[in-house]
């Protein structure tokens, strides 16, 4: 794109974007900060009771271990490492060793929090998935606190939970009061997606954020991989497309090692790693390395020298796709693949003479959406064949493409969403829903409210359409978005898609959720995550990491 | 000691630089530059900083000193200073400070090629800036901002050639200056009295390290409204109101009818200025909300006996006068914002300027100020504060501070601007990528020729360029739109 038409398109989004400005500055309410009576906890579980007796956690003793009966052991690396990162997370700052002296626990002490995992198989060496266990019961009485899941999952977000648990007192001393929590989501899918294509996001950003996410007890990361503006994914089959596609060969690229590392990193937090790998539209930098990729555009009768989706009447496209996504399968291990399939622009296709023909061979007449459907179909037919499941923006939906029962929907228009949320549910396909949560959009105040007030459920439908309802994805796309501000512009914005997701639809008090949020926001500081602030406050570590 | 060198009659200075490609990352844009597409490379090894033979401060200039030693490792990352001179490159200037924005330029223009050979074109530049104050306003009080951060922020300020950082440094929510006459104010009025202050060590670093980037200090005691965090440590010094004939428990602006409030005022700036040595200090006096002081029985007594009426605005100007008195006594100039001239457009000290905030039609604002014959610094169309939605530096390039209609002497009035970040959404977790490189866009408005910088499409790619390079010098800018940087922000 050339600097100008790169400037018209930023001036008019400008122009747009001025409009959801002063409509959200209606809708917040006045908050004044009150300590919520289930503290810091966000989001909120299922069933909490918290009593007014309160323990000493001993930081120089306090040691979080597997029960006896816990079918998870040392061997369980994954829920090692966790128990380390609770530990840090919680005593990190204050550990003095040489301090240290055994001793029983004391009358009002809590010396360890046991994890038992009820189940025979723990999965402690699997892939989190779509139907994983994350259920959790969570006691905290003397003389220790105990955590009890069926799967390593549900013990990932029951150690968050206890450590959102733990407070300072007045000395500086680490307590916690007696509690008990039963505990699961209310909503198996609780992405967030980043993109890395309209900018690159050094792998230390990613590692971060799937940090934060599980401090949320997010599950999914969508990692939008690629699209128009650059091909960072280093392929092993076709490696010109990142040597060609990628802002820089070297230094904007994912190698399979930094992919493998990305999605080590997310199992151990129990965090899904869908990759999306959208066409036949924003594809502009997979035609860099991959000659005769993307459709000639012509103008008058001659080629104008820029190209346009995907050609979708070659054999070769169709080979292509076919080894790219063998590859694909093979290195992300969720049982899902994203399609993409949105924002496809006809004017190349029908400038194409020879595009022209093969419409009028196949009877489409002039409808391009037979054309992109027909693209779509093959595409779901390789795919198929890699025994992955996929996901696919609304549009191939709308656009009456045939899909497999058991393709996810993935809503993200703006307009008419509830009669989408309907129509998708109606055909029995399952969803996740976008449109209200594309936190790329910012505007002055306290815009976290909006995110939170959505309910997913609010379309008209029976029973049955609404489980069909899987979850929901905070969107954060790349137009204006890099290493710079990414991780204050996304925390704790999201952090309201994440209650929303987890907590019971009945968790909807606003202020109650100020006063929680606030506390959770300042931990994330604590942590280590620049999250920027709800309004004017203060925590008491500030963020130092500039 | 302040270090001075030669005056020099309008040598144009040959400083470093510059193919047609490197020219995008100069910002803001130079007075006039030409540059040949000859070219020299710079090495490392050889390549140093000094002193002109004819220059009037030598070695022993701490400002200028310690500016060689930050730029060198500026332009040659990683590499260890050199020792031998050639004389390639000369930089003139009145003063030390105009070395200062030199130094900078010399830096944006300078350009890496593959491999770590260095090159800079030869070039002409001569350059000033078109106003004396270009400003950069940071709250902490609505939120404590770490000195690290305030720190940080001075050296990207120097990158984009700002002098001033206005300091509004206490406000209602908390009161972090450690005072060391009345240590009461920031023990109760800060959000914590030990981890949450700025000690007068602190205070004193940032005075220091701003100095020696070649910016000016100045404080805001913002009074009498937007106090409330004063009280806490005060009291006595807020007027209380009244509900229904008795106190309500509550309190309003600083209480001036009460002349201990006065003697309280006198007494703290009077530190003030003996801490920070600019010679301006801002009042504030915006925002006053008079409806506590209209509760307030001994204010309405005062009132009477001043003979004011029910005109609260001359009990407001009242309350200024005496401080600008109280500012004056001690050889400071007072700044204010816009409500005090607007309630009060009697002119008590000449000298006084004036800020411009509201939104609306500033200019007529600025108009109107300049015809009373004071100085205008403008603020209105540069609140960066709020988040484009987008990347929305357009519409802070865009701004025209002289396009009033006034005499030659009205326009000379508007000696600059200021670009304001607020923090009631802000802290050290989002200030450096809401603030840059968005306040840079102002900088170039108030630094160079407006003429050759009306163009939005041209600024675009340099600015993309020069916001690189402010990532390249560890400084936390947000992308104007997609793309990439050669270095790529590597925190998180």
């Amino acid at each position: 794109m050339s600097a100008t038409l790169r400037l018209a398109l930023l001036l008019l989004a400008v122009a747009v974007c001025q409009g959801y400005q002063s409509n959200d500055i209606d809708e917040e309410d006045e908050l004044v900060y009150e300590p919520s009576k289930y503290g810091s906890l966000w989001p909120l579980p299922q069933k909490v009771r918290v009593s007014e007796v309160s323990f000493k956690l001993p930081s120089a003793s306090f040691k979080i271990v597997d029960a006896k009966e816990s079918s998870a052991g040392p061997s369980c690396s994954l829920l090692q490492n966790a128990y380390r990162r609770y530990y840090e997370y919680m005593f990190g700052s204050v550990r003095k060793p040489g301090y240290v002296k055994s001793r029983a626990a004391g009358p009002s002490e809590i010396s360890e929090l046991q994890v038992w995992i009820t189940s025979a198989d723990s999965e402690c060496d699997s892939y989190p998935s779509l139907t994983s266990d994350e259920s959790y019961e969570l006691t905290v009485d003397q003389p220790n606190a105990v955590l009890k899941a069926s799967k390593v999952w549900g013990a990932l977000r029951g150690l968050e939970t206890f450590s959102q648990l733990v407070y300072e007192d007045a000395y500086g001393a680490k307590n916690i009061n007696s509690t008990t929590i039963s505990d699961f989501p209310r909503f198996a899918h609780r992405g967030i997606l980043l993109d890395t294509s309209r900018h690159f996001l050094p792998i230390k950003v990613i590692l971060a954020n799937l940090e934060a996410m599980a401090m949320n007890k997010f599950n999914v990361f969508h990692w939008h991989i690629v699209d128009d503006p650059s091909f960072p994914y280093l392929s092993r089959t076709f490696p010109q497309l990142s040597q060609q596609g990628a802002y820089h060969p070297y230094t904007h690229v994912y190698t399979p090692a930094d992919v493998k590392m990305i999605i080590e990193f997310a199992r151990l937090r129990g965090i899904r790693v869908i990759p999306e790998f959208d066409t036949p539209g924003h594809t502009q930098s997979w035609g860099k390395g991959q000659k005769d990729l993307l459709t000639p555009c012509y103008s008058g009768t001659t080629p104008s020298g820029t190209f346009g989706p995907v050609n979708p009447i070659l054999n070769t496209t169709y080979s292509f796709m076919r080894q790219l996504f063998s590859e694909i399968s093979s290195v992300f291990p969720d049982a899902y693949v994203h399609l993409g399939g949105d924002e496809v622009d006809f004017s190349c296709w029908r400038s194409n003479p020879d595009i022209q023909n093969f419409m009028e061979q196949q009877g489409f007449g002039q409808d391009y959406s037979k054309l992109e459907s027909f693209y779509i179909q093959k595409l779901l037919d390789i795919v198929t064949t890699t025994q992955k499941g996929y996901m696919i923006w609304q549009e191939v939906f709308d656009n009456g493409v045939k899909l497999k029962p058991d393709t996810v929907v993935h809503v993200w228009m703006g307009n008419r969403v509830e009669e989408e949320m309907q129509n998708v549910t109606e055909a029995g396909y399952t969803t996740i829903l976008s449109s209200p949560w594309y936190l790329d959009y910012i505007s002055y105040g306290q815009d976290w409210q909006k995110y939170y007030k959505v309910e997913p459920l609010s379309f008209k439908g029976t029973e049955a359409q609404k489980k069909l309802v899987i979850g929901g994805e905070a969107c954060l796309w790349g137009e204006y978005v890099d290493a710079t501000n990414l991780t204050p512009r996304l925390w704790p914005r999201a952090s309201a898609v994440a209650e929303r997701l987890w907590s019971a639809k009945e968790v909807t008090d606003i202020s109650d959720a100020y006063s929680r949020l606030s506390m959770h926001r300042c931990r994330l500081v604590e942590r280590g995550i620049p999250a920027e602030p709800l309004f004017t406050s203060f925590c008491p570590h500030e963020y130092k990491g500039v | 000691k302040r270090c001075s060198v030669t005056r020099f009659h309008f040598l144009p200075l040959i400083i470093f630089l510059v193919g047609l490609h490197a020219v995008e990352g100069i910002w803001p844009l130079p007075q006039t530059m030409t540059s040949s597409a000859e070219r020299y490379s710079l090495d490392p090894q050889y390549f140093n900083f000094n002193y002109g033979r004819d220059s009037a401060t030598q070695q022993g200039c701490s400002v200028l000193d310690a500016a060689f030693k930050r730029y060198f490792s500026i332009i040659f990352p990683d590499h260890i200073s050199g020792s031998v001179f050639a004389e390639r490159a000369a930089l003139n200037a009145e003063t030390v400070w105009g070395a200062l924005r030199g130094n900078s330029n010399n830096l944006c223009s300078m350009f890496m090629n593959k491999g770590i050979t260095f090159f800079v074109n030869k070039t002409e530049i001569e350059d000033f800036p078109r106003f004396q104050f270009r400003g950069v306003l940071l709250d902490t009080s609505r939120h404590y901002l770490p000195v690290q951060v305030i720190l940080k922020t001075l050296d990207a300020m120097s990158y984009s050639k700002f002098n001033v950082f206005h300091w509004h440094i206490v406000d209602d929510p908390s009161f972090p200056y450690q005072s060391r006459t009345f240590p009461g104010l920031s023990s109760k009025g800060a959000f914590h009295p030990m981890t949450h202050i700025y000690t007068q060590s602190d205070v004193r670093r940032v005075i220091s390290y701003a100095r020696l980037r070649g910016i000016r200090v100045l404080p805001e005691f913002d009074s009498p409204g937007h106090t409330q965090s004063w009280g806490k440590g005060q009291s006595d010094l807020l007027t209380p109101c009244y509900k229904g004939g008795i106190p309500s428990g509550t309190f309003g602006p600083v209480n001036p009818a009460s002349a201990s409030s006065y003697q309280f005022m006198a007494r703290l700036f009077k530190e003030v200025s003996a801490v920070f040595p600019e010679s301006y200090i801002h009042l504030g006096g915006d925002e006053v909300d008079v409806s506590c002081w209209k509760s307030n029985p001994d204010v309405q007594v005062f009132m009477q006996k001043m003979g004011f009426g029910n005109d609260f605005a001359k009990l407001e100007s009242y309350y200024m006068e005496n401080l600008v008195n109280i500012t004056s006594a001690l050889n400071k100039t007072s700044i204010v914002w816009q409500d005090v001239f607007e309630y009060h457009e009697r002119v008590s000290t000449p000298q006084q300027m004036i800020v411009v905030w509201r939104e609306g039609c500033y200019l007529c604002e600025v108009r109107r100020v300049t015809k009373a014959g004071l100085k205008v610094i403008l603020a209105s169309p540069w609140y960066l504060d709020l988040p484009g939605p987008t990347h929305d530096w357009v519409r802070y390039y865009t701004v025209w501070p002289l396009a009033f209609k006034g005499t030659e002497e009205q326009k000379k009035l508007v000696i600059g601007g200021e670009v304001c970040m607020w923090g009631e959404y802000v802290d050290a977790t989002n200030l450096s990528p809401r603030l840059w490189p968005r306040a840079s866009a102002a900088a170039e408005r108030l630094w160079s020729d407006e003429k050759q910088t009306s163009s939005v499409a041209r600024a675009f790619s340099r600015l993309q360029d020069f916001r690189c390079k402010l990532l390249r010098r560890g400084i936390q800018a947000e992308p104007l739109f997609v793309g990439h940087c050669r270095h790529e922000y590597q925190g998180v």
